[in-house]
């Protein structure tokens, strides 16, 4: 268990250095000089070289990187070459906005997948399953993007229940900021949760067929305790890795489904950067989200460990 | 190259038997054909030219003469998903071929070699795994500016693993049986073994896999058009037209309705069809995703 647990920590860590090292060697291709950016076509040379020697960009590479690498250690991820603010800050005020959204998203697609799993595993082949699948394959075949356009003209225009976009910041209160978050939270949700309603089913009807199962039921238990307590247990390590895996389709989502409903969070940020040429927000915001991916997926591993006792025993 | 199968053939007639009596694949199969031919006849033919702007016929509602409508600048919206879609098809195709041609190798290799290799192989997995398709582009797109060939290498890229991934879990599942150990016998090496024994056994696991990134690709693809990091004007695109038609929800909400349905229905029909060929090919592995 320890081993296991050491051997999956480990991994993430060399897996989160690999990461940073191609961000900053991106970082390093790219065309063009920071400091002249800064400073303007009409600075002088000396000027521009002044800048470069403050900035640290004329040190070596593997010195430049270590700074850089050190600095993201301690959340210092140097200054928005546009904004002249640290880019934490900025940051800071985006994902206020983003990281409710991916949650609340990733809350409501296991909501609403699990049961229908359940649901349609319970009724495998009859009429029930056939539609509740049917619908799942519609589900993942639909671009949350499209859906967000789609909602926005039901909710918004047609119905006018909700914001069709913008976001009044947390300080104007949580139910109106949660209210203007919940369009874009069902459009990443549903495609999300159609995937997960497929993969519930399929573990579960899998884990169905083991003997076990004829086991306990039996032994007289019913079968809606063997679904809820033998089968979907048994299931849950297929359907975790794929939450894993969700959530970094959700991170990007949230990149995506910001710029439908104008949220200001991370995602506008970096695409204001991109067009600004503002590359150490660019690089910044790519290497939270990566790192942000990594920590989830060991998560993921380290909760098989938990839902399976064989791992726990296992060494 | 001779491929030689060493599970027993089922012959030709039967699978084709199963193909069309599986509702699955039929679907898929009409659908994936329908959009392809759609694709190839826009090459040729389309209603109306999409490359001329006439603003007097700007944002018109469906009708006989423009099905879908037109959009903001008078193009045809029909005309312009016709044209979409072989755009779309070209870069989750070329996508997919990224994905297979690198990442099946390493899988394949990975499993062949074992130990320290396959480790430095997965590895590498987990590294492209953390950067989805949508973060890579972003990164070639600060580097190289946009254009359609970024959208191609990130989602490519992002195929790599997953394609490694799928080689390397069919070809350990080939390894343990007696017709390898056969073929060892006989003193053949691990490179001709896995060409000739392991790879035409794990065809179909790379089929499936193959038409189920061929919709996410054209999904990637639509999402990163419409945030500009695709596919660029004047090229129609069906992410690009979303993106047009966002501003335009209220007035003109064929704009949108249209090219979304055409990404629905082409995702839809691949992924009917690898359910379907998973189905006939290999009942016991039902497709997981």
């Amino acid at each position: 268990m320890t081993v296991y647990l050491l051997k999956r920590l480990a991994i993430a860590l060399i897996t989160l250095v690999l990461a940073s090292m191609v961000v900053f060697a991106v970082l390093e291709i790219i065309p063009g000089d920071p400091a002249r950016l800064m400073l303007g076509l009409n600075a002088s040379a000396d000027q521009v070289e002044l800048l470069r020697n403050q900035m640290g960009l004329n040190a070596p590479l593997a010195a430049r990187y270590l700074h850089w690498a050190g600095g993201l250690l301690s959340l210092d991820f140097g200054r928005s070459y546009t904004y002249s603010v640290p880019v934490i800050e900025l940051v800071r005020e985006r994902v206020v906005v983003s990281l409710p959204l991916a949650l609340i998203a990733l809350a409501l697609s296991t909501i609403i997948a699990i049961p229908v799993g359940l649901f349609s595993a319970g009724r495998h082949g009859r009429a029930g399953d056939t539609i509740a699948m049917g619908a799942a394959q519609l589900g993942v075949a639909v671009p949350n993007f499209w859906f967000a356009l789609m909602l926005i003209y039901l909710f918004a225009v047609w119905l006018r229940l909700v914001p069709a976009g913008g976001f009044p910041g947390w300080s104007a209160g949580v139910w109106p900021a949660l209210k203007s978050l919940v369009l874009p939270a069902i459009a990443l949700a549903l495609p999300q949760a159609a995937i997960l309603a497929r993969v519930t089913r399929s573990a579960l009807i899998e884990v169905l067929n083991e003997d076990y199962i004829r086991t306990a039921r039996a032994k007289g238990l019913p079968y809606r305790a063997v679904l809820w307590r033998h089968a979907l247990r048994n299931a849950m390590i297929p359907v975790l890795t794929i939450l894993g895996l969700q959530f970094a389709f959700l991170l990007a989502g949230t990149i995506i489904i910001e710029n439908v409903f104008y949220l200001p969070g991370l995602g506008r940020l970096v695409f204001q950067a991109i067009t600004q040429r503002d590359l150490i927000v660019v690089e910044s915001v790519v290497m939270l989200l990566v790192a942000a991916v990594i920590a989830v997926n060991l998560l993921v591993d380290l909760s098989y460990a938990v839902v399976d006792p064989r791992l726990r025993s296992r060494q | 190259m001779t491929l030689r199968f060493d599970i027993p053939r089922e012959n030709f007639a039967d699978i084709l038997v199963k193909a069309f009596t599986n509702r699955s694949f039929l679907a898929g199969f009409v659908i994936t054909v329908l959009v392809a031919a759609v694709a190839i006849v826009s090459f040729f033919w389309t209603p109306f030219d999409v490359t001329r702007l006439i603003i007097a016929d700007k944002t018109q509602a469906p009708s006989p003469a423009h099905w879908f409508g037109t959009d903001h600048f008078g193009r045809d919206i029909l005309s312009m998903i016709m044209v979409g879609a072989r755009n779309s098809i070209a870069v989750a195709l070329v996508a997919v071929g990224i994905g297979m041609g690198i990442g099946v190798p390493l899988g394949a290799f990975a499993a062949a070699r074992g130990g320290i290799v396959d480790e430095a192989v997965m590895r590498l997995n987990d590294l492209v795994f953390a950067f989805p398709a949508l973060l890579s582009a972003i990164m070639i797109t600060a580097i190289f500016g946009p254009g359609a060939l970024n959208a191609i290498i990130a989602i490519g890229i992002f195929n790599i693993p997953v394609f490694a991934r799928v080689a390397r879990a069919g070809a350990l599942a080939i390894w343990p049986r007696e017709f390898i150990l056969a073929a060892r016998a006989a003193g053949k090496g691990r490179t001709l073994i896995t060409l000739e024994h392991v790879l035409p056994n794990i065809v179909t696991l790379l089929l499936v896999q193959g038409t189920i990134q061929f919709a996410l690709g054209i999904l990637a693809e639509a999402g990163l058009s419409y945030v500009g990091l695709g596919t660029q004007p004047p090229m129609p695109s069906w992410g690009r037209m979303l993106f047009d038609a966002q501003t335009r929800m209220v007035a003109a909400p064929w704009m949108a309705i249209f090219p979304g349905m055409a990404i629905v229905v082409t995702v839809l029909g691949l992924n009917l069809l690898g359910d379907g060929i998973a189905d006939i090919l290999d009942p016991k592995s039902r497709r997981q995703r």
